[in-house]
């Protein structure tokens, strides 16, 4: 029993290092070039563009549900007015980063995966090594790039969408008016929800890249270690957005943000 | 000049390689010969710093490589090709785009320049206008030569082959083999190869290197590993291939 846990520990140790030897890597060559801004280019539309579909499905659902569920809540207390700022407020400072983050770690983050991991498994990243070619700087910052620029233009596209699923169930079944409910969004939301929902998916978003071409890079034994390592990337990317996310709530309150 | 002084590796406890000394120059073909899991590809790789030794140091063209960051190796990656085991051809990408990657990478060229030295490089290995095919459509002999003319496009000085001819048809074998001793005399590349196919290994050797538990057991000539009194040696050529070697 004190040989599997000293051996756990070590493991986890030895673990924890190479994570973080990794982002040491690739911080060294943030700051100088190459960057390969086609790559970057390309790499936006398959993580950013590619991803509207499911992040509208997504949003338009939350705010659809949110406005059904605090809508009938609020009508017990003769309160249903305040629709429209509670569901733009929570989404755009909460419910939106988050949920929409989790989409991106499952579609994106898994995708970065499978792909380097089945690249890396296949003995193409030393192909590309012995080419004389950095993969850091090809593979992994170009993703890291597309993730940070394209995650919070998703987060703002997918609030737009939950606030017009809110909408909806408001006109529809809250029995409030469009213009009530537009103007009640707009006097509900303060500079600070948006820069609350706009700092968390920029953090989130390079984050799930980076955790991504982590276990994309290090995997290893074939097929079975590409989908270990796909099943990793989406576990700890999404208990990383709710951890960053409770620390930079956190840290935005003490703001007074 | 490539050279090998004292070369150390292990893996999770368990050594690999244990003092492994090698030279090989331009113009000549050096044979690994071992059984699988000897250490032979692990040599190749920590020459090219795709894996790190453990000790011992790495001297390429006079350069003493061994404290090297990957930055410094990755310029000096640009004067060794190697031809992996499976390919390893970027199989999002069809042929010329295969075989045009490390001209784009590291030269500034027109399309059409880089066009015309894919041609050359595909006209070598006698694959010409296949430029438009994917990885996934090509046999495996197919693979190998568009890996080897992504390999060559630089014109590399030393070339290293992790296990060329395995898998392969005995025709298919004798045009790599071709190609392998095309390269040594006509651009007088200093070669690597990698194998435990003894019979393939006669026909491209000009020296060889026998590994057997991670050290260096016979280093020589295609004659003297013939007249090795050797019992490993002796086994393997009477086999066939170096899996048959008793112990």
């Amino acid at each position: 029993m004190k040989e599997y846990i000293l051996n756990t520990a070590s493991s986890a140790l030895v673990a924890l290092y190479r994570f973080f030897a990794f982002h040491w890597e690739v911080a060294k060559r943030l700051v100088r070039p190459p960057y390969y801004p086609k790559l970057i280019w390309e790499q936006m539309d398959r993580v950013g563009v590619d991803s509207l579909p499911i992040v509208v499905l997504t949003s338009f659902f939350t705010g659809f549900v949110l406005a059904f569920q605090i809508g009938y809540a609020l009508m017990r207390f003769g309160a249903k007015l305040y629709v429209g700022g509670i569901v733009s407020v929570s989404l755009v400072r909460e419910l939106g980063p988050v949920l929409i983050s989790l989409v991106f770690a499952g579609r994106v983050g898994a995708g970065i995966t499978a792909e380097l991991g089945s690249m890396q498994v296949s003995e193409q990243i030393d192909a590309m090594r012995a080419l004389a070619t950095d993969p850091i700087r090809k593979l992994v910052l170009t993703r890291f790039f597309a993730a940070v620029i394209m995650l919070p233009i998703l987060v703002v596209v997918g609030d737009l969408i939950g606030i017009f699923g809110g909408m909806l169930v408001s006109v529809m079944n809250l029995g409030l008016t469009a213009s009530f409910y537009k103007t009640s969004v707009i006097n509900s939301l303060v500079f600070n929800d948006l820069i609350s929902g706009f700092i968390k998916p920029l953090i989130f978003g390079g984050m799930i890249s980076l955790v991504a071409c982590y276990f994309g890079l290090n995997a290893r034994g074939g097929t079975k270690g590409v989908g270990d390592a796909v099943t990793r990337t989406v576990v700890v990317s999404s208990v990383l957005v709710f951890l960053m996310d409770a620390f930079i709530t956190k840290v935005l309150f003490l703001l007074g943000m | 000049m490539i050279e090998l002084y004292d070369i150390h590796k292990s893996f999770e406890g368990k050594p690999v390689l244990k003092g492994v000394n090698l030279k090989i120059d331009q113009g000549e073909t050096l044979v690994i010969l071992g059984r699988s899991g000897c250490g032979k590809s692990v040599t190749l790789k920590i020459i090219l710093r795709l894996i790190k030794q453990d000790q011992g140091r790495i001297v390429i063209d006079g350069e003493d490589t061994t404290s090297y960051t990957e930055e410094q190796m990755l310029m000096l990656r640009k004067k060794i090709g190697m031809l992996f085991q499976g390919s390893a051809l970027f199989d999002s990408m069809n042929v010329k785009e295969n075989v045009a990657y490390p001209l784009r990478e590291h030269l500034k060229l027109s399309e059409d320049q880089i066009s015309q030295k894919v041609a050359q490089a595909l006209s070598f290995v006698e694959l010409s206008g296949t430029e438009q095919i994917m990885p996934s459509e090509l046999s495996g002999g197919m693979k190998k030569r568009v890996a080897l003319a992504r390999a060559i496009v630089l014109e590399p000085r030393y070339m290293f082959y992790d296990e060329p001819t395995t898998g392969l048809d005995p025709l298919t074998s004798r045009k790599i083999n071709e190609l392998i001793n095309k390269l040594k005399d006509e651009h007088k590349v200093g070669s690597i190869v990698v194998t435990h196919e003894i019979a393939n290994a006669f026909k491209v050797a000009d020296r060889f290197e026998v590994i057997k538990d991670g050290e260096i057991l016979f280093s020589g000539t295609s004659n003297e590993l013939k007249g090795s009194k050797l019992k490993f040696v002796q086994d393997f050529i009477k086999g066939g291939t170096i899996e048959n070697a008793k112990q």
